[in-house]
């Protein structure tokens, strides 16, 4: 499965890049940051504690149990600081 | 335009209040009351340079389209507007705006206040404050989290 992630704020910094696409067997949205985590040191320090992470499937937020089938766009974030 | 409409705008230009929240009231023939609350970007003792705001397109307008239409299940809504800013902006400019229409002030008071506690913690924008010293994302502030479980339940 083909999965478009996107990063935000001090995660893309940490990352050091905005987007990335992703083939993944990953079945849930925690399956897949153990994937991402394993892939560089700057992916495993950005998502080193998730408790200071959102995640967003197809751009609705979701938690890291929820299951990944049918999902085109992930994306990770900091906690949200608008208004 | 037309009354009962959600009006949702994400955008980098700046807005003129006045001229939005008077344009907003012009427009709704059943309502008594209007309230709009204004976010400015707050300077710190003096040392901020800019604020850059971060969004994720498309889900930003879907979450607030969301919030707007949960406010007007809630609350007795004529109308409703938000209009958030992102991108490069300057200390005591105008983040953003919520205006709210209803036959009664109450309804338009906690839609309003409704709005913003889900706007601050549940729309995706981050803030980064830029100041000589260097550059900061803003932490989200657990206050704001509490404000919402008043809504919650």
């Amino acid at each position: 499965m083909r999965v478009t992630v996107l990063y935000f704020a001090w995660l893309r910094e940490r990352i050091g890049a905005p987007r990335e696409e992703v083939d993944t067997s990953a079945a849930t949205v925690a399956d897949l940051v153990a994937e991402l985590a394993a892939g560089s040191e700057g992916h495993a320090l950005a998502f080193a504690d998730l408790t200071s992470l959102r995640v967003a499937l197809d751009q609705e937020l979701a938690d890291f149990a929820a299951p990944l089938a049918g999902v085109r766009e992930v994306a990770f974030f900091p906690p949200m600081t608008g208004g | 335009m037309s009354g009962a409409s959600i009006r949702v705008r994400v955008q980098a230009e700046p807005f003129d209040l006045g001229a939005e929240a008077n344009a907003f009231a012009a427009g709704i023939a059943q309502a008594g009351a209007v309230v709009t609350f204004t976010g400015l970007v707050r300077d710190n003792g003096g040392q901020l340079q800019a604020m850059e705001i971060e969004h994720y397109p498309g889900m930003t307008e879907r979450a607030i389209t969301a919030m707007v239409a949960e406010a007007k299940a809630r609350f007795a809504l004529e109308d409703a507007l938000v209009i958030h800013r992102f991108g490069r902006l300057a200390a005591q400019e105008p983040i953003m705006m919520v205006a709210t229409a209803a036959r009664h002030r109450g309804d338009a008071f906690a839609a309003a206040e409704f709005l913003m506690d889900y706007l601050k913690s549940r729309a995706p924008f981050w803030k980064k404050e830029i100041s000589a010293s260097g550059a900061d994302w803003v932490a989200a502030r657990e206050a704001d989290e509490a404000a919402l479980e008043r809504w919650q339940g």
